[in-house]
């Protein structure tokens, strides 16, 4: 539908205040969502990060801050070794990465390590985002 | 920790112990959990992000903080490392490579992640004190002993060596001139436009660019002959200063191979699964001449995520798992003094039969480059609005015609959506169910 609530719900879960108008209004540095909606005439999709088995970002971090769990193949970035170079943003092919430029790294999806389902598919009044765990 | 040394033979032995080597180890474990694995390495840490140095020199971080992978890293993996020592000598007959202290160590499989060393022009005076070079820790920590609140630098070659170190200087408060060979900072990284912003980015900085020019000699200060005091330019000028950077490029650190017999050019030349011209030998990053898949040919692309994902496929195929390398090509981001720039492949084509050039810009805050070459991808610049420029890079990288699409590529709404249905479908294929 393109209704980008998995968006809102998805930077509220990421902010300190978890309170969606503080969130939007007056955080510094304003938390940002970690996916991205493009919408494109009556084409709409939700773009977050596919945790790849052969993650190119990982494999394009200069510092180490990106690695790949191998027990549960999720992709995640060491905030305080993130140096902001840009790097794995250019190597994602999906362009899942996004830039956060009052913190100076990256942002990406995380599935929302505080709860049982990540907010997005929670949030989805569609059912259209799912949350699958597959065998290593 | 890393282990104890000892002189037996390894399965695994790997020379360098940075981003190509860590590659390799990672990939042999996938394969092989307990071949045994040795890394040597002349540099006496555990590896460290060698693009780190500068914000080290910074003062922004510490070597714990810089260090690639955990501190547990060898010891988990099982890897014997032997630092600080430099290898001296390879057979291939015997299967032995010897080391500085005398050691002998004998492999099954080698790979050589050996990095490259800065180039050094020949330069009269150039053997005097306060002159340096910044690709290692060591040089880093150099140039920290050596600077003084008086200091003032003086750094050859606008490349991205020189950028991160002027980037540091520039933070520590010290004047710096850059004397560039070519019209622009990082030519061979960045298209005229994308340089232009690097340029304007680093005059606000403070930084006095002098461009066309080289240093025709290095000059002593006038009351100690020894120590750098300024360099004479090839138009005469004198540019006055205590420190004094070479930075104009890395060339491969190949020495242990042609007196063994392996092929060299100006890299050890490595075929699709980073063999060398001996089947157990191998190499990669910086050392070696790998495929690029944008000039079609094995060349020298010495950048930190080539050299990462060259010594995984050599290390899948030293424990055995057949592995193709995909090639790489010259890419390069940019955050040094706020910038966010990103460059993949060809940034100037000229006017050769079958190019074409798509660009488009938001004023001041984004400009977007894409270079076609027979309706495919063969380079991309993207400036401010970068998020999006690894889909871009990912055509290029799988070849992909664009041609039916090409304009959506530089449109600043440009995603996946831009790609016609099959195509996105065939992306997202791993990850799109079908509804129910």
């Amino acid at each position: 539908m393109g209704c980008g609530l998995c968006e809102v719900h998805c930077l509220v879960e990421h902010s300190r205040t978890r309170d969606v108008i503080k969130a939007y209004l007056r955080e510094r540095p304003s938390p940002l969502a970690r996916l991205r909606v493009e919408r494109q005439d009556h084409l709409f999709l939700l773009v977050q990060c596919r945790h790849c088995p052969e993650p190119l970002c990982v494999y394009s971090c200069l510092t180490g801050a990106l690695s790949r769990d191998p027990t549960t193949g999720e992709v995640h970035v060491d905030e305080a070794r993130c140096i902001g170079c840009w790097t794995c943003i250019l190597a994602c092919p999906y362009g899942a990465i996004r830039r956060d430029p009052q913190r100076g790294i990256i942002a990406k999806c995380d599935l929302c390590p505080d709860r049982s389902l990540p907010a997005c598919v929670a949030a989805c009044p569609n059912e259209a985002i799912l949350y699958v765990e597959e065998a290593l | 920790m890393p282990r104890k040394t000892s002189q037996r033979g390894t399965r695994y032995l790997i020379v360098g112990n940075s981003a190509g080597g860590i590659g390799a180890v990672e990939a042999i474990r996938q394969v092989d959990a307990n071949g045994p694995i040795t890394i040597v390495s002349d540099e006496p840490y555990p590896a460290y992000s060698r693009p780190e140095i500068s914000g080290y020199l910074a003062g922004l971080t510490t070597v714990e903080r810089m260090l690639f992978r955990p501190p547990d890293f060898y010891e988990r993996n099982g890897v014997e490392a032997i630092l600080g020592v430099t290898a001296s000598r390879l057979d291939l007959r015997k299967r032995g490579l010897e080391l500085e202290d005398g050691r002998t160590l004998a492999w099954d499989r080698l790979l050589l992640a050996t990095g490259g060393r800065p180039t050094m022009p020949p330069i009269p005076g150039a053997d005097r004190e306060g002159i340096f070079t910044f690709t290692t820790l060591a040089d880093a920590d150099r140039i920290r002993a050596a600077l003084s609140p008086a200091s003032r630098a003086v750094v050859i070659g606008a490349g991205l060596i020189g950028l991160s170190l002027t980037h540091a200087l520039v933070h520590l408060g010290v004047p710096v001139v850059m004397v560039e060979l070519l019209d622009r900072p990082l030519a061979n990284a960045l298209d005229r436009e994308a340089a232009s912003v690097v340029e304007r980015a680093l005059r606000e900085a403070g930084v006095e660019l002098v461009f066309e020019q080289t240093v025709d000699e290095v000059l002593g200060q006038p009351e100690d002959g020894e120590h750098v005091g300024g360099v004479r330019l090839q138009d005469g000028r004198q540019l006055s200063c205590d420190i004094l950077a070479i930075a104009i490029g890395v060339t491969p650190r190949t020495e242990l191979a042609p007196e063994a017999g392996l092929r060299v050019d100006r890299g050890i030349i490595v075929d699709r699964r980073m063999a060398t011209s001996h089947p157990d030998v191998y190499a990669c990053g910086d050392a070696a001449e790998a495929f690029d898949f944008v000039h079609g040919v094995e060349r020298v692309t010495p950048i930190w995520p080539n050299a990462y994902i060259g010594g995984r496929v050599a290390g899948l195929n030293m424990a055995g798992r057949e592995t193709v390398y995909s090639g790489g090509t010259a890419m390069n981001a940019l955050s040094y003094f706020g910038l966010a720039i990103v460059s993949a492949g060809l940034q100037e084509p000229g006017d050769g039969p079958g190019y074409e050039v798509l660009v488009s810009s938001d004023s001041d805050t984004a400009y977007r480059k894409v270079v076609l070459r027979e309706g495919r991808v063969a380079g991309l610049t993207f400036v401010g609005d970068i998020e999006k420029s690894g889909i871009v890079l990912g055509l290029m990288r799988d070849g992909t015609d664009v041609s039916a699409f090409k304009e959506a590529l530089v449109a600043p709404d440009f995603g996946l959506t831009s790609l016609p249905e099959e195509l996105r479908r065939e992306r997202l294929a791993p990850f799109v169910t079908e509804a129910a």
